[in-house]
Formats: structure tokens, C-alpha cells, sequence
């Protein structure tokens, strides 16, 4: 694989690249052998698949060779008068039937073996948010939201003029990685709450949409520890690109660790709504999370994009009808890409975002929002 | 029979009459040559306009990072460059040819029904007209991508409702094209030209026209319904009020798949002309073309839901559109080996429109391959909406579809104009948009099967060095295509005079009339033995 990596690298790239500095990274070629017994199966029958392509291919076309070379006209030959034999036409309608049949099965056969999701061990809903992966843990109740690693989304930020060579894993990092324990059947259960989305990782050789209204199901079994990156693959917006997945596969000991911080964590969260908050405090934690859901939209400067996403800066909303802004973070509003956050963020940090999003840019309301005020309109 | 009688009539008493003086020939013309230049001018335009958005794609994906475009407009691009390259380029450019050349072929006067002929063709200019001006309006123009899929679409700011009203129009204009060819292939043959002595290009066409009929009509409704869902409340395809978005991709494909064919099988037509002439022998196994051609439009409308493997369809559905997706291969298979076979032992010789053909049997079949590999659904999900897929229809379509329609042109310029064209700018033409055009696509192949998602205006520096190989193809392959431009400008000027067979093994009803062909042909119409 090296070897051919090394020589497709100087064919492609050699001559032009010495001019152009540092070549960026390895050259991939092909798929990868990936880390759970279904990836490798599917490896395998890609590549199956790929020679007896390839050999097609050779015989396919050596003919068209030799005939370019031989039967040229410019050699002098006279042209055959043939122009049809049934005996041929049989053959090459059956022998490619056979040979599809012989690759249908093992198919067929690895189908079925991918899509029994049944004896999972860890059942994890993943909810696809434009631009975002909710994950909630149905067995032990963790629950959160991961979303681009803010390096990646600063350097990302058009006109940055930070070199994405200097970002680790650019576009490729999270905030929160999904954690699995190695060596259990995990099944997701995927949905969305807006447009449709897909959750992939390479390495598991697993992708299915997740879909408004709708749960898919998938299943995986992780057996070797490390870290494992995937994308959204299915257009869903402005910032499709920009919502990368991570799975980190844990020993056992170490996930469950891991799963009795997450919620000793998010009891804390939940105590936090209780008391007053300073309005330092809601400004700094406000600034986070705008960063992490609204900005996508509603961009950093409070502008929106005209006709697309509408301004806060300035908003009649925002600087008047404290109830209405709050409500519309609380519930979204039908019809628009304004989804409802009642799910995903907590008391304080709407409360905080609403703050926020009232002080900050041109808005100078000075008004401090509370996240007992946001309880207390999410009970009704 | 009556009309048609009084048709032939009035037409031979206009026998005498070259085209109208100044502008207006254009604008009321129903000739089947002059709607047919007016269709092919069309399509190279419009293969510019899409391929400078192409461009665009192409710039800001040279470098990881996002330089050039906002990611918005990025998705706006890749939208709109799918859209006109396949309503505006391959699709106008087969009823061009078809327009030229289907009547000289079976020996008719004209087309059908002629005022309709002009009526498809004034369409279209309003209807791109209208789509492309949705790029200047309030939050740009459609960015979900040609497929539309909801809900994403409706999102979609004040372009929408154009958008689909464009769509209407194309359909519309695609229609008629069609039933006209169907109306003219059934009707107008001459006398002795039988369903199995038409040429193959008729051939494909007359079962092309059927496939357009089936399923535009499917198209419209898709996107009207998308419409009353976004304006009049409706939940067609909107799970909260009872819809369902799967729904959509279905009615989608079952339109989106047949389409796929539209837009290759007149190439086979195309490719079965050219092959047959610089072999200076007959095609190989002409029924069994003609069998395959069938077969695959048929099997075209029970594979659609092979684009949807990722959207948790039954272990069934799963399983029923992966036996049928890779049957195609069959069919297909057949019409490559033809073609081969076709070579062999023949005399051949390489002028441009040959090279073209021998360029699109190589990678239409490479395409093919990726298509093999892309119909088994339990590796498709790797493959699925990744580069990999991108260099796979890229393949089937800019050195498959294109290459047909470009190989056409060059078949028979000399007969449209009168005139050779410059064979060396011809060979340069296709030797520099051959080579650009594999370091253009080929690159994609890795990055897909590397991990990299189609539809992202940025990417992991792990894709870098093949996005970088990718986009100088591009501006390679881009550039290339002015020489086309420059050489049918200067083969209309001038050049060599053709003679009336213009090539040496070429066969057939439109090498019997003059180069350039008489404004009227055949009236009245030849006996073919």
C-alpha cells in the first residue's frame, strides 16, 4: 500500500508540488481498512469488487488497444465485413450475469449481518441539529451537544487569515466527543430536528441519514481504543461542512468513569439555575454559547444574512419584547431554520444568551436576564 | 393522414424560399435545422455560464480554508452548476442534434409538429432567464442542492418559488421537445425505413423521447408539491403535519433515475453513429444495441431508490434495488462490447469525431466500473454522498454524455456548415480536454474513498493535495473548451469544402444531401430499399 501511495504521490503530485511548498499530508488512496469487523469486511469486498473491475477492464480494453493498433487504416488492412454473431452476444450477456450473481450473494448475505441491530448493548440517540449532534445516552441518561472545536471554527471563519495547516484536526475536532466503551454492541438511534443530516464514520463503515420525524438505527461494534472522525454527509445548509463527528472508543473502566463524571456534571448545570447570576457572568457564558448555536446563522457581528438569516443587531425583538425573545429561543418559530432550543440549552444558558444578544454589538439595553425568568416560561 | 397530406402540400410551395431575412428567422422560424442550431448555441453557452460556477467550486475547494466564497453561495453554486449543466447543456444539446439530424436520418421534411418545435426551444431561454436571475435575489438563489430535498429546500429565500416555476418551464419545453420526436420518428419515416433499419441515434433518441414523457410529468409534481408545502400549507413531505420527507427523494429518483438515461442513452446513439463510420465497418450486432437501449430504459425505472441506500430504507428495498441496479450492467456491458467489437478487424482512422468516441467507450466505462461498485449497497455506504460519487457521475457524464454530444458536433459540422473544420485544432481539443479532464476527476476518486463528503465548500488538510490536482484540471479542462468555441466559429467562416458524404466509411440518409445541407430536405421524400 506504501509503496503504491508513494508512487501515485510522484505521479500526480512530484513535479508540481516541489514549487508549491510542503506537501500537506499522506495521500490517500483508498478506503480505510477501518476498526470493527464490519469495516474490515466491507474493505475487503471493496476491493474485490475493485479488481474484478479492474480485470474487466484490461480485457475490455486491451481489445480496444489492439484493434487501435492493428486495425488502423493506415496499415493497409482491408475491413472485416462481420457485424454480428449470436454466439457472442450470448456470451457476454451471460458470463457478466454470473459473475454478478457471485457478487450479489456475499452482498445480500453482509446486508443482512449490517442491518441486525438487535442484542445492543449501549443504546445512544443521536439528533442531528443544523449545524450540531445532540447524543443522549438512553441507558445512564448522559446528555449533550457536540459541535466544531472552536479553533477549527475560528480559522474557518471567512477572511480569518488563520492557516488551517496550524489547526490540529481542522474541521475534524469537536468540543464533545461521543464515548464508547470497546468490544460492546452500540446501536444509535438517529433523528433530527430540522433537515435531514448523516452520521458517519469512516472507520465503522457506518452512515445513515438522520431524518425529521423519523429514527433510523445502526449498529457497531468498536475493537481497538483511539480516536475516530466522521462528518455530516448529507447536505443540510450553510454550514454542512462544518459539523464533524468524533467517537472516542474507551476500556470499559474508563467509559464508565467517564459516564459518572457527564452526570455529576450535569447536576451541577442544573443547580446553577437556581441562584442570580452577575452580569459578567451571563456575558462571558452568553458569548459561548451564542458562539456555539446562534453565530452559524446569525454570524458573530449580530448581522444575520439579509433575506436568509435576520439581524439581532438592532432587532425590534431584541430590544423591546424581552417575552417574545425568549420564547422564540425557548420554541423556535415554525417554517424557518429558527429551531427550538427548549432541549438543548439549559435555564442559565438561555438566560445567558438572551443577556448577551441584548448587550452586546449595538444593543445596549443594560437588561439582565435571570434563568429563573427562563424556568418559569418554560413551564406554560 | 389528412393533415399531414395538406402539410407536404404547403410545404412545396415554400420549397423555393431560403430562410427569413434579419433577426426574426430566429425568432418565428420552424425550421427543424434552424430550431436545431438554435438549440446547440444554446447548450454552448449555457456549457460556459455552467461551467464558470464550476469554476467558482473549484477555487475555493484549491486550498483548505475558505478564501473566495461564503460557504452559502458555495452551495448556491454547486446547485445551480448541476441544474444548468443538465437542463441547460446535455439535455438542449440532444435535442439540437436531434433537431439537425433525426429528420435527415429517416429521409423526413421536417420535424412533426414544427410551430411546437419553436414553441420548446423559446422556452428555455425564459426559463434560464429566470433561474439564474434567483442568484441576485434576497438571500440568493437555491442552495440545497439540484436534488431539493426537503426540508432543507424550503428553506430556500425568495429564489424558491421562481425556481420552481423555472423548473415548470424546462419541463415543459422538454416535453414537447420529446413528444415532438416521438410524433416525427412514428409518422414521418420515409417509405422503406422500417423501426430496425433506423439509425441507432434515432433509435436512442425515439426511446429517450418515451423516458421524458414518463417522467417530467413526475418532476413537476415533485416540486409542486414542494411548493404548496412551502406557501399553501401543506405537509406533503413535512413529518410534523403527517408528511414524510423520504416520500420526496422517492418521487425525486423515480423522476431522477430515468433522467440519469436521458442523458446517456442519445450519446449511445451518438457513439453507434461515429464508430461504424471510422472502422469502415457495420455496428456490431445492431438488434442487440437496440434490445440493450430498451432494456436499460426499462430497468431505469425500477433502480431509483439505489440513490437512497443511506436513508434507512427495509433490508428488502435494500436488497431489490441492489439486484436490480447491478442488472444494468448487463445491458451495458453489451453495448461496450459492441462497440469494441465494432473495432475490431475493422479499417480505422482517427479524425476528431473518432477520437471523441473512443474517449467516451474508455471512461464512460470507467464510470461504469465506480457505478458497479457504487450499486452494492453494503460498501455504497462508504461511497455514499462522498467524492467518490462525485467522480463517478463526473465520468458517466462530462466523458460520457459530453463526449457524445462533442463527437456529434465534429460528425457532422461539415454537413451543417459545408465546411471541414480544422482537424488539428479538433485533435488539440481533444488530446487537452482528454488529459485535463482525467486530472480533473480521477483525484476524486481518492478523496472520496479518503473520507472526504461531497457538497463542502472546505475540508480537512488531509484532502489538500488532490483538491489542489482536481482544480488545475479544472481550469485545464475549462480553458480547453474555447477552442471548440474558436473552431466552430471559424469552420461557419470557412475552411475546406465538404463533400456531400464528408467522411469515407460514412453511411446513411444525411451524407445524400449537399454539404451544407438545402434548408428543405427531402421533399418529396426517398424510397429506401
Amino acid at each position: 500500500m506504501n509503496k503504491i501511495q508513494r508512487v501515485m504521490g510522484i505521479l500526480f503530485g512530484g513535479a508540481l508540488w516541489t514549487a508549491t511548498g510542503p506537501a500537506w499530508a499522506e495521500w490517500e488512496l483508498n478506503l480505510t481498512e477501518g476498526v470493527t469487523e464490519i469495516s474490515r469486511e466491507v474493505f475487503d469486498m471493496h476491493m474485490t469488487v475493485m479488481w474484478i473491475c479492474f480485470w474487466i477492464g484490461v480485457i475490455v480494453f486491451g481489445a480496444m488497444a489492439i484493434s487501435i493498433v492493428k486495425h488502423r487504416k493506415s496499415k493497409g488492412v482491408t475491413p472485416a465485413t462481420f457485424h454480428e454473431s449470436t454466439f457472442a452476444e450470448i456470451l457476454w450477456t451471460i458470463i457478466p450475469f454470473v459473475i454478478l450473481i457471485s457478487m450479489a450473494f456475499p452482498a445480500a448475505k453482509m446486508l443482512i449481518k449490517m442491518e441486525d441491530t438487535s442484542d445492543a448493548e449501549i443504546t445512544i440517540k443521536v439528533t442531528g441539529h443544523q449545524w450540531k449532534w445532540e447524543y443522549e445516552y438512553l441507558d445512564s441518561g448522559v446528555k449533550f451537544i457536540s459541535s466544531l472545536h472552536a479553533d477549527s471554527r475560528e480559522a474557518a471563519t471567512p477572511g480569518s487569515g488563520i492557516d488551517p495547516t496550524t489547526v490540529d484536526n481542522y474541521l475534524l475536532e469537536v468540543d464533545n466527543p461521543v464515548v464508547l466503551p470497546t468490544g460492546k454492541k452500540v446501536r444509535f438511534l438517529l433523528t433530527s430536528s430540522d433537515v435531514i443530516h448523516a452520521w458517519w464514520i469512516p472507520a465503522f463503515a457506518i452512515k445513515k441519514d438522520a431524518i425529521p420525524g423519523f429514527i433510523n438505527e445502526m449498529w457497531t461494534v468498536v475493537d481497538e481504543e483511539g480516536t475516530y472522525r466522521g462528518q455530516c454527509a448529507e447536505l443540510c445548509g450553510r454550514q454542512h461542512g462544518f459539523m464533524p463527528i468524533v467517537v472516542e472508543a474507551r476500556s470499559e473502566a474508563e467509559y464508565d468513569e467517564w459516564v459518572t463524571a457527564q452526570l455529576a456534571a450535569a447536576e451541577v448545570a442544573a443547580s446553577s439555575a437556581d441562584r442570580e447570576w452577575a452580569m459578567d457572568e451571563l456575558m462571558e457564558r452568553g458569548e459561548k454559547v451564542y458562539g456555539t448555536y446562534c453565530a452559524a446563522c446569525h454570524q458573530a457581528n449580530g448581522n444575520g444574512i439579509a433575506g436568509v438569516f435576520p439581524a439581532l443587531n438592532g432587532s425590534p425583538m431584541v430590544l423591546e419584547d424581552i417575552e417574545g425573545h425568549i420564547n422564540i429561543i425557548l420554541n423556535g418559530k415554525p417554517g424557518t431554520a429558527m429551531q427550538a432550543f427548549a432541549a438543548q440549552l439549559n435555564d442559565a444558558d438561555i438566560a445567558a444568551v438572551v443577556t448577551y444578544e441584548r448587550n452586546a454589538w449595538e444593543n445596549e439595553t443594560g437588561e439582565i436576564i435571570q434563568p429563573a425568568t427562563v424556568k418559569s416560561m418554560r413551564i406554560q | 393522414m389528412n393533415a399531414q397530406a395538406t402539410d407536404a402540400h404547403h410545404d412545396s410551395d415554400h420549397d423555393h424560399h431560403g430562410p427569413a431575412p434579419g433577426l426574426m428567422r430566429w425568432v418565428t422560424t420552424t425550421n427543424h435545422k434552424d430550431i436545431g442550431t438554435l438549440y446547440l448555441w444554446f447548450s454552448l453557452i449555457m456549457f460556459f455560464i455552467g461551467g464558470l460556477m464550476a469554476l467558482v467550486i473549484r477555487s475555493e475547494l484549491f486550498q483548505p480554508g475558505l478564501q473566495l466564497v461564503d460557504p452559502h453561495f458555495f452551495n448556491q453554486m454547486t446547485t445551480m452548476h448541476a441544474l444548468v449543466m443538465i437542463f441547460g447543456v446535455v439535455m438542449p444539446a440532444f435535442v439540437g442534434l436531434a433537431n439537425w439530424m433525426l429528420p435527415m436520418m429517416i429521409g423526413a421534411p421536417d420535424m412533426a409538429l414544427p410551430r411546437m418545435n419553436n414553441w420548446s426551444f423559446w422556452i428555455l431561454p425564459f426559463g434560464f432567464a429566470m433561474m439564474l436571475s434567483t442568484l441576485l435575489m434576497e438571500g440568493g438563489g437555491p442552495a440545497a442542492g439540484w436534488t431539493l430535498y426537503p426540508p432543507l429546500s424550503l428553506q430556500t429565500g425568495d429564489a424558491f418559488p421562481f425556481l420552481i416555476f423555472s423548473i415548470h418551464l424546462l419541463g415543459v419545453s422538454s416535453i414537447m421537445g420529446a413528444i415532438n420526436i416521438v410524433a416525427t420518428i412514428m409518422n414521418l419515416r420515409a417509405p422503406g425505413m422500417t423501426f430496425m433499419k433506423m439509425p441507432l441515434f434515432v433509435w436512442t433518441w425515439f426511446i429517450t423521447a418515451y423516458l421524458l414523457i414518463a417522467v417530467m410529468p413526475v418532476l413537476a409534481g415533485a416540486v409542486t408539491m414542494l411548493l404548496t408545502d412551502k406557501f399553501f400549507g401543506t405537509s406533503f413531505f413535512d413529518a410534523a403535519g403527517g408528511g414524510d420527507p423520504v416520500m420526496f427523494q422517492h418521487i425525486f429518483w423515480f423522476f431522477g433515475h430515468p433522467e440519469v438515461y436521458i442523458l446517456i442513452l442519445p450519446s449511445f446513439g451518438l457513439v453507434s453513429e461515429i464508430i461504424p463510420t471510422f472502422s469502415r465497418k457495420r455496428l456490431f450486432g445492431y438488434s442487440s444495441m437496440v434490445y440493450a437501449t430498451a432494456s436499460i430504459a426499462f430497468l431505469s425505472f425500477i433502480v431509483w431508490a439505489h440513490h437512497m441506500f443511506t436513508v434507512g430504507m427495509p433490508l428488502a428495498g435494500e436488497i431489490f434495488f441492489m439486484f436490480t441496479t447491478m442488472l444494468i450492467a448487463v445491458p451495458t456491458g453489451v453495448k461496450v462490447f459492441n462497440w469494441v467489437s465494432t473495432m475490431w478487424r475493422g479499417a480505422m482512422t482517427f479524425e476528431t469525431p473518432m477520437l471523441f468516441a473512443l474517449g467516451f467507450v474508455v471512461m464512460f466505462t470507467i464510470g461504469g466500473f465506480s457505478g458497479l461498485m457504487l450499486a452494492m449497497t453494503p460498501i455504497d455506504f462508504q461511497y455514499h454522498d462522498t467524492y467518490f460519487v462525485v467522480a463517478h457521475f463526473h465520468y458517466v457524464l462530462v466523458p460520457g454524455a459530453i463526449y457524445g454530444i462533442i463527437g456529434g458536433v465534429y460528425y457532422w459540422l461539415p454537413k451543417w456548415t459545408g465546411n471541414m473544420y480544422s482537424e488539428s485544432l479538433g485533435k488539440m481539443h481533444f488530446w487537452l480536454s482528454t488529459i485535463f479532464v482525467n486530472v480533473l476527476f480521477f483525484p476524486m476518486h481518492f478523496v472520496g474513498l479518503a473520507g472526504m463528503p461531497r457538497r463542502i465548500p472546505d475540508y480537512s488538510v488531509q484532502f489538500a493535495d488532490f483538491n489542489q490536482i482536481a482544480t488545475i484540471g479544472a481550469f485545464g479542462f475549462g480553458f480547453s473548451q474555447i477552442l471548440l468555441l474558436v473552431l466552430v466559429v471559424k469552420c461557419i467562416r470557412g475552411g475546406e469544402k465538404a463533400t456531400d458524404q464528408v467522411w469515407e466509411g460514412a453511411e446513411g440518409l444525411e451524407w445524400t444531401v449537399s454539404s451544407p445541407a438545402p434548408y428543405h430536405t427531402f421533399s418529396p421524400q426517398p424510397v429506401i430499399k
